[in-house]
């Protein structure tokens, strides 16, 4: 085992800013891909339904992942 | 002998269904590696003798920066095949794997900067592998923005497609730029044609978080693959028929 406590290794040895802050924003970017991801999912489905239902749709409107 | 209909599967319709149950899979697969994967890098991998602790970042830095570089090259074959064969499906996959590869390479190059500055004493420097590593992100987000500028899909699948050929020359130059160029950046500690230079448990972490993005990757640009299938055939029968039921 590395560390004697959970102090010492939120520690990392002095280089805590540079461990964490690699994981920390990776975790986030992932997180939030995955957040985009449903919410471009939602908004297929949303639109593909009105589709369904309405008949033929020309064009798409906002929450479209691709366009950020 | 059994013949399997690989055709059948180049079907947005066939695809669609299939994609939606591995997608929980390989989502799972992820989760589970990069829980064994953290575990090794963090508990069984022991400190280093020269960089101390900060060498952990080389858990996600070099998953990262692979995963990036391959994402590209699987990218420019579905455009290649695409442009080939004119299969509408193959021009999805380019595109669904376009964001998780560009998020690939950017953390590749911010977990880079975060352990250059310890290292190295420099968050940055214009050396080849980084400079080239840039150039990729750079390549991700032109290809994006190119098909997003573009209305008509099909025209936007080929300008997109024309861009990740042309970019694909930059994935080698990135791979070998450490040969190539007298680097800042270290060379290759892990190849094919010699023992990996470096403790076989950092190894063993190492490679569990690669297969652990790996799996990210794959389920999360299939993901987006189905949504863009939903979002570019709503107007065909299969879709009315699939949602039919929710209607």
């Amino acid at each position: 085992m590395n560390w004697n406590s959970w102090s010492e290794f939120f520690h990392m040895g002095g280089y805590a800013l540079y461990v964490w802050g690699s994981y920390a924003v990776t975790a986030a970017l992932v997180v939030g891909e995955i957040l985009l991801l449903r919410a471009r999912r939602n908004n297929a489905l949303k639109m593909a339904l009105r589709t369904v239902k309405y008949g033929k749709v020309e064009k798409d409107e906002g929450n479209d992942e691709s366009t950020i | 002998m059994n013949s399997i209909n690989w055709y059948k599967y180049s079907s947005p319709a066939t695809f669609y269904s299939l994609a939606g149950k591995m997608i929980p899979w390989f989502y799972g697969a992820a989760a589970l590696l990069c829980l064994v994967g953290l575990y090794i890098g963090f508990f069984l991998a022991p400190t280093d003798f020269q960089q101390s602790e900060a060498y952990r970042i080389i858990f996600i830095h070099v998953p990262a920066s692979w995963m990036s570089m391959f994402i590209y090259v699987v990218m420019a074959v579905w455009a290649a095949i695409g442009l080939a064969f004119n299969t509408r499906l193959s021009f999805m996959m380019a595109s669904a794997l376009a964001p998780t590869g560009a998020m690939l390479t950017f953390v590749a190059l911010w977990t880079g900067a975060l352990w250059g500055k310890p290292t190295w004493g420099a968050w940055w420097v214009w050396d080849a592998r980084l400079t080239s590593e840039l150039i990729l992100f750079f390549l991700y987000i032109g290809f994006m923005a190119l098909q997003a500028a573009i209305d008509d899909p099909r025209r936007a699948d080929r300008a997109g497609a024309l861009i990740a050929l042309v970019g694909v020359v930059n994935v080698p130059i990135i791979y070998f730029s450490v040969r190539w160029w007298n680097t800042l950046h270290q060379g290759a500690s892990v190849s094919v044609t010699k023992a990996p230079s470096m403790a076989s448990i950092m190894l063993a972490g190492m490679l569990v978080m690669a297969f652990a993005v790996w799996m990210y990757a794959i389920a999360a640009a299939l993901s987006r693959a189905r949504s863009i299938i939903l979002e570019r055939e709503r107007n065909s029968q299969w879709v009315a028929q699939l949602l039919e039921a929710k209607v």
